[in-house]
């Protein structure tokens, strides 16, 4: 093809390994803007730069254009050319707008179906406008992404269901409590694991948590760590009735919670559920536990499940999604061929220089 | 533009539109989509208005509230039943509350529709002019709407439960509200029910004891004991005896007895009245 292009070029967690991602990441993304307007034939340009993707979309007079912002870049990365070629994406027309559509739907996200990236999609292209490097094509392209990602989410099912173990088990808890506002959450053991289950259910709203731990000091710090309250390890018993979630995560060899000690706290709290979340191995909690009236005992083995089924059935929406969305970029690349063929005896050749843009966005 | 239509095409056409709810919620739980909560929550209002017209001109052509015949006492049991869902189903932010609704709806007045026995004694004037006796009926059978809708809440309940239990959130299940919402909202419920079924029996009961001889045994025993069950049940649930799924099927059997007892409210009805001209045959 003769003519404009719009063209993207960058890495993704698909083919280039955190080690790889490292490098390729742009620490400061004005200062490159600044270095890629001088390259000629450059028109527009958006630069999208997260932990798990580097992603250049422009539009541009020729293929060299293409070449030259990638040796800017790799240049002022340091990073061989050669390499970059190897685990690259380098995609025009119509299956450049189809990936935007793609990444800003979470489709092409490591984690399917999360959200965060349709906010970084946002940054870049705001910062992008800021720096007066976008023109008719990229916004109509950005813009429409972002429709694009807000239909799928609503039409289809790619963002329901958690996929990690912490979050189908805060999941979990809402499905018996509704909001986690005013539940009590004990956290046995004082691992990575139940550290972490405990973050989630403190990010979904839980504020009142305590930890016990075999080591008290050990469970003092991940206590002061989330403001939660201690409760001596061998007082558990005694306190589990004051409790509506326990998540349990100790690496005791035997059983820390029997079901005489369930059975005795539900006495004391009848109309109150229990949610047993019991992350160890070998278990923490008798499994005849489960038995009991308004006692739910859930192991690692049925969240992974949960998780395994949330994430198989994502993926059973992406090729929904897909399909939904290679039609909204074939409509919208009848526009955007006219615009090229319009703007292609355009006077401007390269993007404006650069002005100061936000910090790039984190995460995924 | 003026519609002719007679009470019972009205009525048809509401039992329309609540099946109409139900089999959208239908496709969309077949689908694996997601439940078209407005849709289903439009087609029961729909349903509710035409409804309202319907009983509306029985209600003019009888003389007061509808409630001359078996039929009459359905259709206003899911009219009570739905009045009560369109006023909470917006907090309760459920559409698969709005399904089943939709559900009971459609059961209750198009199985009313179905069975032409039922309508063929009208009875007008029935409360002779007294409106305490029109309220004390008007309230049992809210009342017994009332536990329509508590049933429906412990059905969902029990899925809830279920699905906790087994271990199955996924589909549908995932549609469902949390297990203490749903307690929560069963307590209320029979609380509401039952107060409003102790105030038709106090206005009822100061007619009873000026004129005995006018009240049906039989009906006096069932009303009676639906309303003593549903007080058992409640402080039972209060003092913590009643809990999770024996609460939820008590109350389905509650809601059982109430659908039971109206026959024999309907038997003990006074003389039958000729038919009003406005009202068209079943």
């Amino acid at each position: 093809m003769s003519g404009p292009r719009l063209f993207l070029i960058g890495a993704t967690h698909h083919n280039a390994p955190v080690e790889v991602r490292e490098k390729l990441a742009v620490d400061s993304e004005s200062a490159l803007r600044g270095e890629l307007a001088s390259v000629s034939g450059l028109r527009e340009l958006a630069v999208l730069n997260t932990c798990n993707r580097i992603e250049f979309y422009g539009v541009a007079s020729d293929e060299a254009a293409v070449d030259a912002v990638q040796a800017v870049y790799c240049a002022r990365q340091k990073f061989e050319v050669g390499q970059f070629e190897s685990i690259r994406i380098r995609l025009t027309g119509m299956e450049a707008a189809l990936h935007l559509f793609e990444v800003a739907s979470g489709l092409d996200s490591q984690l399917v179906g999360e959200n965060e990236i349709f906010g970084q999609v946002k940054e870049a292209y705001a910062a992008a406008q800021a720096s007066g490097s976008t023109g008719a094509v990229l916004n109509r392209l950005f813009q429409k992404a972002f429709q694009a990602a807000k239909h799928v989410r609503t039409h289809t099912g790619i963002s329901s269901g958690r996929v990690s173990v912490a979050n189908v088990a805060v999941d979990l808890a809402t499905n018996i409590f509704g909001s986690l506002g005013e539940v009590k959450v004990l956290v046995l053991g004082t691992g990575e694991i139940g550290e972490g289950t405990a973050k989630a259910f403190k990010s979904r709203g839980a504020e009142d948590l305590a930890v016990a731990g075999r080591r008290i000091e050990r469970a003092t710090e991940v206590a002061g760590g989330l403001g939660a309250d201690t409760v001596r390890f061998e007082e558990i018993d005694a306190h589990l009735s004051n409790y509506d979630i326990v998540v349990c995560s100790t690496s005791a060899p035997t059983t820390v919670v029997s079901t005489s000690a369930v059975a005795t706290a539900m006495k004391k709290r009848p109309a109150r559920p229990l949610l047993l979340i019991d992350l160890a191995l070998p278990r923490d909690v008798e499994a005849a536990a489960a038995d009991l009236q308004n006692v739910f005992l859930y192991n690692l083995d049925d969240l992974a499940k949960i998780a395994e089924m949330n994430r198989t059935a994502r993926e059973a929406e992406v090729v929904k999604c897909r399909e939904l969305l290679s039609h909204r970029a074939a409509s919208l690349w009848e526009h955007v061929q006219r615009t090229l063929v319009s703007g292609s005896n355009g006077t401007s050749d390269s993007p404006r220089q650069a002005e100061p843009s936000p910090a790039p966005p984190s995460g995924p | 533009m003026h519609v002719d239509l007679s009470d019972r095409q009205w009525l048809w056409c509401a039992a329309a539109f609540y099946a109409a709810g139900f089999l959208l919620g239908t496709v969309s739980i077949v689908r694996g989509g997601r439940m078209h909560g407005l849709a289903i929550y439009g087609s029961i209002l729909a349903g509710y208005v035409l409804q309202w017209i319907g009983l509306g001109i029985r209600g003019h052509a009888a003389g007061g509230c509808p409630l001359g015949n078996q039929f009459e006492i359905f259709q206003f049991t899911a009219w009570s039943a739905i009045t009560l869902y369109l006023v909470i189903g917006v907090t309760f932010r459920s559409s698969v509350l709005g399904y089943f609704t939709s559900c009971l709806g459609a059961a209750l007045t198009i199985l009313s529709l179905s069975i032409p026995a039922w309508d063929s004694v009208r009875r007008t004037h029935i409360f002779g002019g007294n409106p305490w006796i029109e309220l004390h009926a008007a309230l049992a059978i809210f009342s017994y709407g009332v536990y329509g809708l508590l049933a429906l809440t412990s059905t969902l309940f029990l899925f809830r439960h279920f699905s906790l239990k087994s271990k199955r959130l996924g589909g549908w299940f995932s549609f469902l509200p949390s297990i203490m919402v749903l307690d929560h909202i069963e307590v209320r419920l029979l609380g509401a029910g039952t107060a409003l079924l102790t105030l038709a029996l106090a206005f009822g009961s100061v007619y009873f004891t000026r004129d005995t001889s006018n009240v049906g045994h039989f009906k006096l025993a069932a009303t009676v004991a639906v309303w003593a069950a549903a007080a058992v049940a409640f402080g039972l649930r209060a003092s913590g005896r009643l809990l999770a799924k024996r609460f939820a099927w008590t109350c389905l059997a509650l809601f059982a007895a109430a659908l039971l007892s109206l026959s024999a409210v309907d038997e003990s009805r006074h003389p039958v009245a000729p038919p009003t001209p406005k009202v068209s045959a079943p």
